[in-house]
C-alpha cells in the first residue's frame, strides 16, 4: 500500500528561510523531508514574538504523508504538541493521508458557542453581582466539580452518537439552537465502541461542567461594530448584551487523546513511520487504527457539543432568575481542536480532505452550505475568545480564506507568558479587585488559577484579528468586552 | 533524595523529577505534577490508590504513570501529596497517597488534562542521577 512506502520520513529542520508573501504572509519553502511549504500568517511583530518550536513543529508537519497544499500557522500560533497550537493541515486519504491525534489534541472539540439577547448592558448593570454569583452558584467549574447528570453506559453511547441534539432531547436547550450549531449539533461517524473504559469513567460526573484553565463563561456586551451588516444579520446590537462559553469534551476527550496518542506512538512503526516528535504519532486515514480514532474522535466530539448544551441551558435558567423574560439565542457555535471532513478546491478541483485545526476556527465563505441559512449571506460567524478581562470578537468567514487556509482562521489571543510567570508577575487577589474597578466581575474558585489567566500573560487580541483580517482568513464583525468572568 | 521541578512551555507546564533509581524520578515527576494543582504539602495522607501500569520502554512507561495519576485525580476527584513506585521489568507497581479535593483549602489552580509526548525524556545526567520529564497539557 502507499501509506507504506514512506522513505526515510521526517527528519528534523531547525533553520529555515522565511519568505514574506505580502503583507501578512510567509512561506517557508520545502526542505529536507517537507513534502510542502509551511505558511505563517502574522505581521513582523507577531512573527518576532513567535516561539522558534512554531516554525519547526509546523515543518514537522509539513513532512506527513499525504498532506495536501501546505502546513499553515494562523496569527496566534504558538508552541503546542507535535503541531502548533494555531495550527492547520489538510490530508487525502486516497494519497495515504494521515489522521493525528496530536494534530486535534487532548481538548478534543473544544470550542467556543455565542449567545446574544436582546438585554442591554444598563440591565445588567443593576444585578451584576447577583447575577455573577447566580452563574458561579450554578456553573461546575474547577478541578474537582461535577455536573447534575449521571449517565448510565447506554445512555451515555446515546450521548456520544447525538451530541446537542441528545441534549435538547434531554430537556437542555431547544431545537432552534441546534440549526446554530456545526453539523446541527450531531457530528455522524461517532462511534462510542472506540472509546475506552478509562475515558467513560472519567465522564461518568463531568457532564455539564466547564473545567478550569483558560475555560471560561463570559457575560459581554457589544462594544463596537466592524460590519453593520453582517452585525445586524447575527443580531449583535451595540450595547446589547451577549455570553460565550468556552470549554471542550472534558474529561472523556482526555482521556481518548491519551488514549490514541499512545496507540498511535505504539503503531507507528508499522506504518511506516519515523517521527521526529512522537506528539506527531498518527495513523494512516485508512487504517483499522485510523479509523477507530475517527470515530473515538468524532463520538468525543459530540461530547463536547452536549457539555456546551447542557451549560447553554443552566446559564438560560441563572440568568432568568435574576432577570426574568431573558432570551439567549445561540447565534453560532463553533470548535476549535478537531479533524473534519471537508470537500475544498486544490488547484480548482474538488477533493475530500480531512482538515486537522488545533486551536484554529473553521471559517466558511458567505454561500458556503454547511452555514445556517439565516447566516449564509454573511458567511460563517467564528467566535474569537480573548483574555479574562479583554475583549472578545465575532468575525465572519470570507472568499479569500478558502485559498488561503482551507477557510481557517485563528482561535484566541494566545499565551505570551508562561503559567509560571504569570504567577510570578500577578497576585489573583489583585487582578480581581483591579478588573472589578474596571466594572469586570471574576468568579474562580482558585486565586491561583485567576493569576495565571491574568490578561496581561497572552498576547493582543486585537492584533491577532486584525491579521486575520489583513492576511484575509476572515473579517471583523463586532468587538465584545466583558463584564462578568466565571472560571474554573 | 529526589527533587522535582518545573518547567516553561509556551501554553502549559513541564514537570521533571531527579532521583538515584527510575522509580525515585518517576514518584518525584508525579509530585511535580501534583504541584501544578496545588501545594503536595498541603495534603493530608488519607487514602491510598494502587496504580499499575505497563509500557515496552522507560519513556513511555512515564507517560502511562503520569496519565494513570492523572486519571486517579480525575475519578476519584482526589490529590495525591505522596508517590512510591517500584520499576521491574517494564511493569510499574506504584502507590499514590492523599485525600479529596477540598477546594477551599486547596485553591487547585488548574485540571490537568494529560501528560504528552512533548519533551519526553527519562534518562540519566553526567553526575548518574536519573531523570524523568515531560510537558503536562493544563
Amino acid at each position: 500500500m502507499r501509506w507504506l512506502q514512506v522513505p526515510e520520513v521526517l527528519e528534523r529542520v531547525y533553520v529555515q528561510d522565511l519568505h514574506r508573501e505580502g503583507d501578512c504572509r510567509w512561506r517557508i519553502d520545502p526542505t529536507g523531508a517537507m513534502r510542502v511549504p509551511a505558511v505563517i500568517y502574522a505581521d513582523q511583530a507577531l512573527l518576532t514574538d513567535m516561539d522558534d518550536k512554531v516554525r519547526q513543529q509546523l515543518c514537522n508537519v509539513a513532512s506527513l504523508p499525504g498532506i495536501v497544499g501546505a502546513a499553515y500557522a494562523m496569527p496566534d500560533a504558538h508552541w503546542g504538541y507535535g503541531f502548533p497550537i494555531g495550527g492547520v493541515a489538510a490530508f487525502d486519504a486516497e494519497e495515504g493521508g494521515v489522521v493525528s491525534a496530536g494534530g486535534v489534541g487532548f481538548d478534543i472539540s473544544c470550542g467556543v458557542r455565542t449567545l446574544v439577547s436582546s438585554c442591554t448592558r444598563e440591565d445588567v448593570r443593576g444585578v451584576q453581582e447577583r447575577l455573577a454569583n447566580e452563574l458561579a452558584r450554578a456553573i461546575p467549574a474547577g478541578v474537582g466539580s461535577t455536573g447534575r447528570l449521571r449517565l448510565g453506559d447506554r445512555e451515555l453511547d446515546e450521548m456520544l452518537t447525538g451530541g446537542a441534539r441528545w441534549a435538547v432531547t434531554r430537556g437542555y436547550g431547544s431545537v432552534e439552537d441546534l440549526e446554530r450549531i456545526e453539523e446541527g449539533g450531531c457530528i455522524a461517524g461517532a462511534d462510542p465502541g472506540a472509546i475506552s473504559q478509562r475515558a467513560r469513567h472519567r465522564q461518568r460526573d463531568e457532564m455539564g461542567t466547564l473545567g478550569s484553565g483558560n475555560h471560561y463563561l463570559e457575560v459581554q456586551w457589544v462594544a463596537e461594530v466592524h460590519d453593520a451588516d453582517a452585525a445586524a444579520a447575527f443580531a449583535l446590537v451595540p450595547g446589547n448584551i451577549v455570553v460565550s462559553i468556552h470549554c471542550g469534551s472534558r474529561g472523556l476527550g482526555h482521556q481518548v487523546g491519551t488514549d490514541y496518542l499512545r496507540d498511535m506512538v505504539i503503531a507507528a512503526p508499522a506504518f511506516g513511520l519515523t517521527l521526529p516528535d512522537r506528539e506527531l504519532a498518527c495513523a494512516p486515514i485508512r487504517s483499522d487504527l485510523g479509523a477507530r480514532y475517527l470515530g473515538a474522535m468524532r463520538a468525543a466530539m459530540n461530547c463536547a457539543l452536549a457539555n456546551r448544551q447542557i451549560l447553554t441551558h443552566l446559564c438560560r435558567e441563572s440568568f432568568r432568575s435574576v432577570l426574568p423574560g431573558f432570551e439567549g439565542h445561540l447565534l453560532y457555535d463553533v470548535s476549535h481542536n478537531i479533524c473534519k471532513e471537508e470537500m475544498h478546491a486544490v488547484d480548482g478541483r474538488p477533493r475530500r480532505l480531512h482538515v486537522h485545526r488545533k486551536g484554529a476556527t473553521r471559517a466558511f465563505a458567505p454561500g458556503n452550505a454547511a452555514v445556517p441559512g439565516s447566516l449564509r449571506t454573511h458567511g460563517q460567524p467564528v467566535l474569537i475568545g480573548g483574555s479574562m478581562g479583554t475583549a472578545s470578537f465575532v468575525l465572519a468567514g470570507c472568499e479569500t480564506g478558502e485559498a488561503l487556509s482551507w477557510s481557517s482562521a485563528c482561535h484566541g489571543a494566545g499565551r505570551s507568558m508562561s503559567r509560571h510567570q504569570a504567577t510570578r508577575q500577578w497576585r489573583g487577589r489583585e487582578l480581581v479587585d483591579q478588573l472589578a474597578a474596571r466594572g469586570i466581575l471574576i468568579r474562580s474558585p482558585s486565586l491561583r488559577g485567576v493569576a495565571e489567566e491574568a490578561p496581561g500573560a497572552y498576547k493582543s487580541v486585537e492584533r491577532v484579528v486584525e491579521v486575520a483580517e489583513r492576511a484575509g482568513l476572515a473579517r471583523r464583525v463586532a468587538r465584545l468586552e466583558p463584564l462578568i468572568c466565571v472560571k474554573g | 533524595m529526589g527533587e522535582w521541578r518545573h518547567f516553561s512551555h509556551g501554553a502549559d507546564i513541564g514537570v521533571e523529577g531527579r532521583g538515584e533509581t527510575p522509580s525515585e524520578a518517576f514518584e518525584q515527576a508525579a509530585l511535580a505534577l501534583t504541584a501544578v494543582v496545588t501545594d503536595p504539602a498541603k495534603l493530608r495522607d488519607e487514602v491510598s490508590v494502587p496504580i499499575r501500569c505497563r509500557a515496552p520502554d522507560l519513556e513511555l512507561l512515564l507517560f502511562e504513570w503520569l496519565n494513570s495519576v492523572v486519571y486517579e485525580m480525575a475519578t476519584g476527584r482526589r490529590l495525591f501529596g505522596g508517590f512510591r513506585v517500584r520499576i521491574t521489568d517494564g511493569e510499574l507497581a506504584g502507590e499514590a497517597r492523599g485525600e479529596a479535593v477540598d477546594v477551599a483549602r486547596h485553591s487547585p489552580a488548574v485540571e490537568v488534562k494529560g501528560a504528552t509526548f512533548t519533551e519526553l525524556a527519562v534518562g540519566r545526567d553526567d553526575d548518574g542521577r536519573w531523570f524523568a520529564r515531560c510537558v503536562l497539557d493544563v
